[in-house]
């Protein structure tokens, strides 16, 4: 198990011997891995290899499937999320997420954006929630096409723009890790193009680590890969270093073709 | 001869006229079934079935028609002096029909003999007095044209009754012949008999919109002939409520609106946070388990007949509120009140509401919950900051439904709200319903053709039209929230 | 930046640790477990609802099941009852109730002093007036039954009066029998000592099923055994048309229908139809087939027809979702071979929907028992006391049903109908259990999975 060793300060996810069992099934295997600040990392690998569910234990989603059990620590800047004090509420107003399908709610672009401040209570007054809303957009970078109708549904933008909506809403909160669960998967290559670009100005704030099932998505928008197989984390390295000189076998075949 | 006997011998018919197509269907392709374009059966069949139908539909319009026709004959009949003596024509005809009705009973039990009846007088025989030995109670003694009208009345329905049953056989028997002749071996009887059956099919799927226009048409009727007789704008903005069966009534609808409402919004104020909040624990939070216990349980509540509901309204918790509550605080002293009809119709439309509720809970999208417990929300400020909001116009749709059925109810109100028309605010007073008084007029004394009883029907048609655009609106609205989502 | 150093402390963005949880989260998790607490209060008042309302039923109604008798030996003299002594029953039929009465007072007063039980001053008629008078009724039904028992010593129970029942049940007591023109304390002093002589017995009541309603004094005698009968009628007639009509119509609409405006009109009525209320079917069965088709007031043809069209939407409703459940490929495949459209829906679709459509009638059935309003419409509300004869002439005959009956007996003023009508409801209810359970057990053993 090859671990690029970090510079401690650069590490802002840490995770040591997570296990995640569905039921019976032993769905994620003896997980080692420090996800860096200020950094695109991306996790790949064939269908039901379980970076889903890995992602989803970095912000206690799997909280909500009740047969779904964790082990292990994962820390937040050296706290351990998994530890009894912590309340996933607060934790998930530090690591954003955002989904497959672009799932905005059915209110309006503003609302959308406003909601995630307005129950963290992050906004004193009105005056602060509109500018905490348009750094959210323009960080998404959608302000531009939605600043004359803020009052319109979510709903109705196109895929792209909806998920970029998500984006924004996802980063109101300022969080300081943003999850993405193949966020292009359910777009067109014109909106996966303006999502990738969005990706790039990201990292410059966040910590984003991506789920794709595209490796050439992979390669194109992350500095760090980790490649997830039958529940076991088999390498993690430099995205150059996993995509042009691969030290395990089953990554190789992977990157080949000859795997998944 | 008696129904059961044409029906019968209809019947064997049709049987025979099985047996026969078969045989000739067969005995027309040289006996093999290989031969004939379709199954033998069904040579029997089209035989059959051509028997059967037009036969039974002569003898539906002939039973349905005849009582009407020999009414519409018999009234003519009846001179104005008998009907200014009693006052309507329609009141000489109930007792003449039951006369005629009295006087087959005294035949039929063997008290009077055929030719008894025959030679009845009106005046030398005590013809109240026999009857009475049969069962049948006369109101007054009978009158010469009463009488008379009442002979020919049976006359005309014996008649009547043979000719039907002539009709019918002979139908039965032309369809008989005419099937028989029509089968041979290339003669597509299975096309012809599915188209049959298809028709049957239709005629079945058009009992729907028969019934809903003999709802409409039968309230229409009645009504019109209420409204000639009382006006209209009294009854639809009169305030007052109180039928005089000797006439000069006040039958003003307003206090009786009142009654409805203001038991439906009670109702509804006990039924939608129960019923809501019950629907959102048991799908958002509740353990499977508990859940596959409460919710059947809760539906347990849907299936008690209304009846059992007015008794529980009627000897426990009107008694109870009246003890309690009431009368401690000088609000009134009756079991029966607004407030008990309320409570005990709100403890039936809860499942209404809750399953109702958890249908349009449970449409809207995991991934919406998703996206806003990843944004770090609880689960109550999930349900009611995007769940709830996202649901509402499907909720709001079936509080209408749950308003529809509240305002329909009967049995409650009969037993748990009283007779009493009343506008008050005081929910400890008794008051009374539109429904409530449509029973009541209509099982009450007065005289069918009365301002009194007619009324009941203007009362079902404001009815009808009340719950049926709740319902429609309802609909319109759940159906428009659903293909939000699909 | 920072040290490694484990515990509370604030990040790197200056927010507060994980570890702490903040005033405002506090607060959100105090109002988090407030909405679950008011959740589980909601389930629990439906709860509780169903179990008051159960309990106060039954409760109230498990009296019924039990009436107080008096046994005695009644001398069945020959001379009172058969004059001629040939045992011809037109000639014992002759003698009326008023001929009986006379020899069940003998009867009683005999026991009486035989006991020593007499109290002080009562006179024959008092103690005679402890047993109810539907009591010489049935014996003269007996002996009309029997003729051989005259002139022998049989031996009978005799209903007591609705009071003295009342009295072993607890309404009525020594101190309201004061002011009650219906019974003396004396009698009652005196049932109970005969209670204790083992005369008068309180013992499970079959009359109260099969005997039919009885009058307003008389709630001892009351039963429901033409109730049940009327409604077995209307159930009867609601299952012999309703099923092939609702499943005739189902077919058409679900395989055969084309999709345009006629069919979507037929779909929205039958939608509307299911929530009319129940009065406007009463209104249309009185209107319709009492005043325009002159069929007889009262009668289970009526009754079951307004409840068929009631039935109706309902099990239309059910059906087409049977029929939907069968998946396509039955169809194609049964038209693969050549079969034509109607062969392969009734041939292949509707056997195997057939348990979809059994529940669902069963369930409508259900309802239709219950139903009380549209009953009352048309005419049902009158004295019934005479069994309907055997169908199809006793569809014909006034009869009564199961709901309206329980209705009837709350009208009544005696409180000891009260006590009826809520047995009456427990039998209802039994009847509605057993029939959703059958349900349920079809459902589950014909339950297929796709």
């Amino acid at each position: 198990m090859a671990r690029h060793a970090p510079h401690i300060a650069d590490v802002k996810v840490s995770a040591r011997d997570v296990n995640v069992f569905y039921g019976e099934t032993h769905a994620i295997k003896d997980v080692d891995v420090d996800i860096l600040d200020k950094t695109v990392t991306a996790f790949i690998g064939p269908s039901g290899c379980g970076k889903s569910t890995f992602l989803r234990c970095i912000n206690r989603m799997n909280d909500t499937i009740d047969i779904a059990r964790v082990t292990g620590e994962i820390t937040l800047d050296g706290e351990d999320i998994y530890d009894r004090r912590v309340d996933p509420v607060q934790l998930r107003a530090r690591v954003g997420m955002v989904f497959q399908k672009p799932n905005p709610f059915p209110k309006s672009i503003y609302e959308n954006v406003a909601y995630g401040p307005r129950i963290h209570g992050l906004a004193r007054n009105k005056a602060e929630l509109d500018d905490i809303v348009e750094k959210a957009l323009r960080r998404g970078a959608i302000w531009d096409e939605v600043k004359d109708r803020l009052g319109a549904p979510g709903t109705g933008l196109s895929g792209g723009q909806q998920q970029r909506l998500c984006i924004a809403r996802a980063i109101a909160t300022e969080p300081e890790v943003l999850l993405m669960d193949e966020p292009c998967s359910a777009l067109d290559p014109i909106a996966t193009d303006q999502v990738e670009e969005l990706i790039h100005d990201l990292r410059r704030n966040y910590s984003v680590v991506i789920v794709t099932h595209s490796m050439q998505q992979a390669a194109r928008v992350s500095q760090k890969t980790a490649f997830f197989h039958l529940g076991d984390l088999v390498e993690y390295d430099d995205t150059d270093t996993i995509f042009n000189n691969p030290k395990d076998s089953r990554t190789e075949s992977y990157i080949t073709g000859r795997i998944g | 001869m008696p129904l059961i006997w044409v029906l019968l011998a209809v019947a064997a018919l049709a049987g025979i006229g099985y047996l026969a197509g078969r045989r000739r269907a067969l005995a027309s392709a040289g006996g093999d079934p290989r031969r004939l374009h379709s199954l033998p059966s069904y040579y029997g069949l089209n035989v059959a079935l051509t028997v059967l139908t037009p036969a039974l539909a002569v003898l539906a319009v002939w039973m349905l028609a005849q009582p009407a026709l020999i009414d519409a004959r018999i009234a003519g009949t009846i001179p104005d002096t008998a009907i200014a003596e009693a006052g309507d024509r329609s009141l000489v005809m109930s007792d003449v029909r039951r006369l005629a009705a009295g006087l087959d009973s005294a035949v039929a039990q063997g008290v009077l003999s055929r030719d008894e009846v025959a030679g009845l007088r009106a005046g030398a025989t005590d013809i109240r007095a026999a009857l009475g030995e049969a069962g049948v109670a006369l109101g007054s003694d009978v009158k010469p044209e009463v009488l008379a009208a009442a002979q020919s009345y049976r006359a005309m329905a014996r008649t009547g009754t043979i000719a039907m049953d002539a009709l019918v056989l002979l139908t039965a028997l032309a369809g008989l012949g005419a099937a028989l002749w029509m089968t041979d071996a290339d003669f597509r009887a299975r096309n012809v008999v599915e188209r049959g059956v298809l028709a049957l099919l239709i005629v079945a799927a058009l009992i729907a919109i028969l019934t809903t226009i003999g709802i409409v048409l039968s309230m229409l009727f009645e009504s019109a002939a209420f409204f000639r007789q009382y006006p209209w704008t009294e009854f639809f903005f009169g305030l007052t409520w109180s039928p005089n069966f000797r006439g000069n009534s006040d039958l003003g609808i307003i206090p009786l609106l009142w009654g409805t409402l203001y038991i439906s919004f009670v109702a509804l104020l006990v039924a939608v946070p129960i019923g809501l909040y019950a629907a959102i624990y048991l799908s958002e939070y509740a353990s499977t388990r508990v859940r596959s216990v409460a919710k059947p349980l809760i539906e347990v509540l849907a299936g008690i007949p209304t009846i059992v509901y007015g008794l529980f309204a009627l000897i426990t918790v009107g008694p109870f509120l009246r003890d309690w509550i009431a009368q401690p605080l000088g609000l009134g002293n009756s079991g029966a009140s607004v407030a008990t009809a309320g409570l005990v119709m709100g403890i039936m439309l809860i499942p209404f509401v809750s399953s109702l509720s958890d249908d349009i809970i449970n449409a809207v999208p995991q991934a919406m919950r998703d996206g806003s417990l990843g944004l770090g929300a609880t689960q109550s400020e999930t349900i009611r900051r995007v769940v709830f909001p996202a649901a509402l116009p499907g909720i709001v749709g079936a509080i209408l439904l749950a308003a529809s059925r509240a305002i329909g109810e009967t049995m409650i109100v009969v037993l748990g709200a009283g007779a009493a028309a009343r506008l008050d605010l005081n929910p400890f007073e008794a008051m009374t319903t539109v429904t409530v008084k449509i029973v009541s007029q209509l099982t009450g004394d007065t005289d069918f053709n009365s301002p009194e009883t007619l009324v009941a029907f203007a009362l079902g048609l404001t009815l009808f039209v009340i719950t049926l655009g709740l319902n429609v609106l309802a609909l319109a609205i759940v159906r428009r929230y659903r293909e939000q989502y699909e | 930046m920072t040290d490694a150093i484990e515990g509370a402390r604030p990040d790197a963005a200056g927010r507060p640790s994980l570890l702490a949880a903040d005033r405002r989260t506090r607060a959100r998790n105090a109002a988090e477990r407030r909405f679950r607490l008011y959740g589980m209060i909601a389930v629990g008042l439906g709860l509780a609802a169903l179990v008051v309302l159960l309990s106060t039923v039954a409760i109230k109604g498990a009296g019924a099941f039990r009436q107080t008798y008096v046994s005695l030996g009644v001398d069945l003299a020959e001379a009172k009852l058969d004059k001629t002594g040939n045992r011809d029953i037109e000639a014992i039929k002759k003698v009326s109730t008023f001929g009986y009465t006379p020899l069940i007072q003998e009867a009683l007063v005999r026991k009486v002093d035989e006991l020593g039980l007499r109290p002080d001053g009562m006179s024959d008629k008092d103690i005679g007036g402890i047993v109810s008078k539907d009591a010489a009724a049935q014996l003269r039904d007996r002996v009309i039954a029997d003729p051989m028992l005259i002139g022998t010593r049989t031996r009978v129970d005799l209903l007591a009066t609705g009071r003295i029942d009342g009295y072993f049940k607890g309404r009525v007591s020594l101190a309201s029998a004061e002011r009650d023109s219906n019974v003396t304390p004396d009698q009652i002093r005196l049932a109970q000592a005969l209670a204790e002589a083992g005369v008068v017995v309180t013992r499970f009541n079959w009359g109260f099923v099969t005997r039919p309603d009885a009058s307003d004094q008389r709630p001892e005698a009351a039963g429901l055994g033409v109730a049940i009968l009327g409604s077995l009628y209307m159930m009867l007639i609601v299952l012999v048309l309703a099923l092939p009509i609702g499943v005739a119509a189902s077919i058409y609409l679900e395989e055969f229908a084309p999709r345009n405006r006629w069919t979507d009109l037929i779909e929205v009525n039958i939608a509307n139809l299911a929530a009319v209320p129940s009065i406007v079917f009463g209104i249309l069965g009185l209107a319709i087939f009492i005043n325009f088709a002159g069929l007889p007031q009262s009668a289970p043809i009526v009754g079951g027809l307004v409840l068929t069209l009631m039935t109706l939407p309902t099990i239309i409703i059910s059906t087409r979702a049977s029929l939907k459940s069968v998946p396509p490929s039955i169809r194609d495949a049964a038209l693969g071979v050549g079969a034509s459209k109607m062969q392969s829906v009734f041939h292949h679709v509707l056997p195997l929907a057939a348990p979809g459509i059994l529940t669902g009638t069963i369930i409508g059935l259900a309802q239709a028992l219950g139903e009380t309003a549209p009953l009352l419409l048309i005419g049902m509300v009158a004295f019934v006391n005479d069994y309907p004869a055997a169908p199809p002439e006793g569809f014909f005959d006034p009869a009564s049903a199961l709901p309206v009956q329980i209705y009837n007996w709350t009208q009544r003023a005696d409180p000891a109908f009260v006590e009826r009508a809520s047995g009456a409801i427990i039998v209802l209810l039994l009847f509605l259990v057993a029939m959703n359970a059958l349900a349920v057990i079809l459902r589950r053993r014909f339950e297929r999975r796709w």
